[in-house]
């Protein structure tokens, strides 16, 4: 049974986002994300260097 | 400026003031004073966070920096999507169980009532005197540069935003704040095609960026693990998410936003948007400097950005030196232009030994003009020992005045105070509510009506609006302005962070040992501070983890305490 708090927000509730069953799921997505603009930013960096 | 831009000017600075006025008319709750809308979505409060941390600085500076440093700023937000993460999974889930108002009622349940008035205190110091550098640092220069009264400038923005944030609240900062953003995203992109096309003859967009690449202005990323480079990946990456999580997770201008969620589910997906959007919008606008830097390589820039500066220099005894520096500046700009365009045309044709001839040609005109500018500096400074020999602030607002068709002008002056405003509203409101929560209903008078703390609130907000105008009065000029706003954060993010990690981890911990943890860790980052041996993004880290340490050490002295049981302030 998920953990329901006293305001009635269930913390793992599903994010509700197509594609993603989990926070974790969103969570790991974001942090691709970053990986994908700090590698894409070092590619650029090289740029007519 | 034209009719044409004071139109577009007024229309959409007004109108989206007088849209927030008009949607949050009437009389409000105190929970809903405070915290807004209680249906409020994921993009408002998406766009109300970024809107908060965006404020018209972003769109001066900025630019500024990419023109004169290139992307290595953008560094400085690598921390941003981890830190939202962390207060999505961590922070949100604790705040919005116990429904608290602000972060530092939290601290307050979780320890005592001086904690949570430290917490409060360390808000209201740092917060105040950035909204009042919030308001200077534009007005100083859009007033300079439009010719307009510094003083009018200032009055008049502070006055407006201070009208409808008291009058609607978190509400009418939320609507306000999501049409300001889209306003801002659209004067960006019109910025972009009204630059590309620009481009003088000859010149392809394509080429300008490759002009910014051998110019070094690409490179965006520094694997330095030197502590006194201010931005680079390990100091954008461990500082970075320290100073994000400090100032999304404790400072109550930013909590206040993401409260304000209908549901757990949209405050968290609100700050995913965030942390998906905050990089590429921080590297378009630092792209957009690198490409003004680019057409400058083509056609004459200003030899110093601040002209008035410039100008009242020229008339000083000595003046002529600088008449001096700016024929030099011509002759070497002529050459260097004819170098690059040597350099672009030998790459088209495919002809590397000429490519490699002119490229060389290009880096020593190009050292040959940044002596000239640094001469410059150093000569207006001997003329006038009180000009500031920065200008990277000037450029952004100086091309846009310069070179862009009336109309587009008005929209961009509008961004940079649709970011000021909106900007000053979520600093605005959050000083208002810390003051009448935690240090007024808190402590003094816990039983009055709800219409009594609505009339308190609306107070305290118009007071702290007041206070940030009369500090904006005396605000001295700062080397790098978004710098100063991001520095007087980090002195006081730490030890904020800390009392939060400490909440949140450290259960065994107590009021007191957290208390004299935090003050001491504070002494210990304003100490570090004057040194001046440690770039300003570690002292976010350091105070976290001086706090974390010196609570922990006290704890031991002080009486054991039990543990809270799950589902109270410390679960």
């Amino acid at each position: 049974m998920k953990p329901v708090d006293p305001v009635g927000e269930s913390s793992d509730e599903a994010p509700g986002v197509p594609g993603f069953r989990s926070w974790r799921g969103v969570y790991i997505f974001l942090l691709a994300a970053l990986a994908f603009y700090i590698v894409a930013l070092a590619l650029g960096s090289r740029w007519e260097q | 400026m034209s009719a044409l831009d004071w139109a577009v000017l007024i229309a959409a600075t007004l109108g989206i003031a007088g849209y927030g006025w008009w949607q949050t008319r009437g009389p409000q709750g105190f929970e809903r004073y405070v915290r807004g809308d209680p249906q409020t979505g994921w993009l408002t409060i998406g766009l109300s966070v970024m809107a908060t941390q965006a404020s018209a600085i972003t769109f001066l500076s900025t630019p500024g920096q990419g023109y004169a440093d290139g992307m290595r700023f953008v560094q400085m937000y690598f921390g941003l999507p981890i830190a939202m993460v962390i207060i999505a999974a961590v922070f949100l889930p604790r705040f919005r169980r116990l429904k608290v108002l602000t972060a530092y009622e939290f601290l307050g349940q979780r320890f005592d009532g001086k904690t949570r008035l430290l917490g409060a205190s360390l808000f209201l110091v740092q917060r105040g005197l950035g909204a009042g550098l919030t308001i200077y640092a534009p007005s100083i220069i859009i007033a300079s540069i439009m010719g307009w009264s510094l003083n009018l400038t200032i009055v008049l923005s502070s006055i407006l935003v201070i009208v409808y944030t008291v009058s609607g609240g978190n509400e009418a900062v939320n609507v306000t704040q999501k049409f300001q953003m889209l306003l801002i995203f659209s004067g960006l992109i019109v910025a972009f095609l009204v630059i590309a096309a620009k481009m003088p003859a000859g010149v392809s967009l394509m080429d300008a960026v490759r002009v910014a690449g051998i110019s070094g202005r690409l490179k965006a990323i520094d694997y330095s693990a030197d502590p006194n480079n201010r931005y680079t990946l390990w100091s954008g990456l461990i500082g970075g998410t320290f100073l994000a999580l400090a100032y999304f997770g404790s400072d109550q201008s930013q909590v206040q936003r993401y409260l304000s969620g209908k549901s757990l589910r949209q405050s968290r997906l609100g700050l995913v948007f965030n942390g998906l959007m905050k990089i590429p919008m921080q590297v378009f606008i630092l792209f957009l400097g690198t490409l003004v830097f680019a057409f400058y390589q083509f056609e004459r820039p200003p030899l110093f950005f601040n002209q008035v500066a410039w100008r009242q220099a020229a008339q000083r005894p000595g003046g002529d030196a600088l008449a001096a520096l700016e024929n030099r500046f011509d002759a070497a700009h002529a050459a260097h232009e004819k170098n690059l365009r040597a350099w672009l045309e030998a790459r088209h044709a495919h002809d590397p030994p000429a490519e490699t001839a002119a490229r060389a040609a290009v880096a020593s005109s190009d050292d040959a003009l940044r002596q000239i500018r640094s001469e410059a500096g150093a000569t207006l400074v001997a003329v006038n020992p009180k000009a500031d020999k920065k200008d990277a602030d000037y450029v952004f607002l100086t091309f846009v005045m310069d070179h862009l068709p009336h109309g587009v002008i008005g929209l961009l002056v509008a961004v940079i105070f649709a970011g000021g405003l909106s900007s000053v509203a979520g600093e605005l409101t959050a000083l208002g509510a810390t003051m009448t929560v935690d240090f007024y209903r808190g402590p003094f008078r816990p039983s009055e009506s709800d219409a009594h703390y609505v009339a308190a609130s609306k107070w305290f907000t118009a007071l702290w609006g007041l206070i940030a105008l009369a500090f904006a009065f005396f605000c001295q000029f700062a080397d790098n302005l978004i710098q100063a706003v991001n520095l007087i954060g980090s002195i006081f993010y730490g030890p904020t962070l800390g009392l939060f990690v400490v909440a949140f981890f450290l259960k065994r911990v107590g009021g007191n040992a957290v208390f004299w943890g935090a003050a001491l860790a504070e002494a210990l980052v304003i100490a570090i501070h004057f040194t001046g041996k440690v770039a300003f993004l570690w002292y976010n880290p350091i105070g976290v983890g001086a706090c974390v340490l010196f609570s922990g050490v006290f704890q031991m002295f002080c009486r054991a305490r039990p543990g809270f049981p799950e589902g109270s302030a410390a679960a």
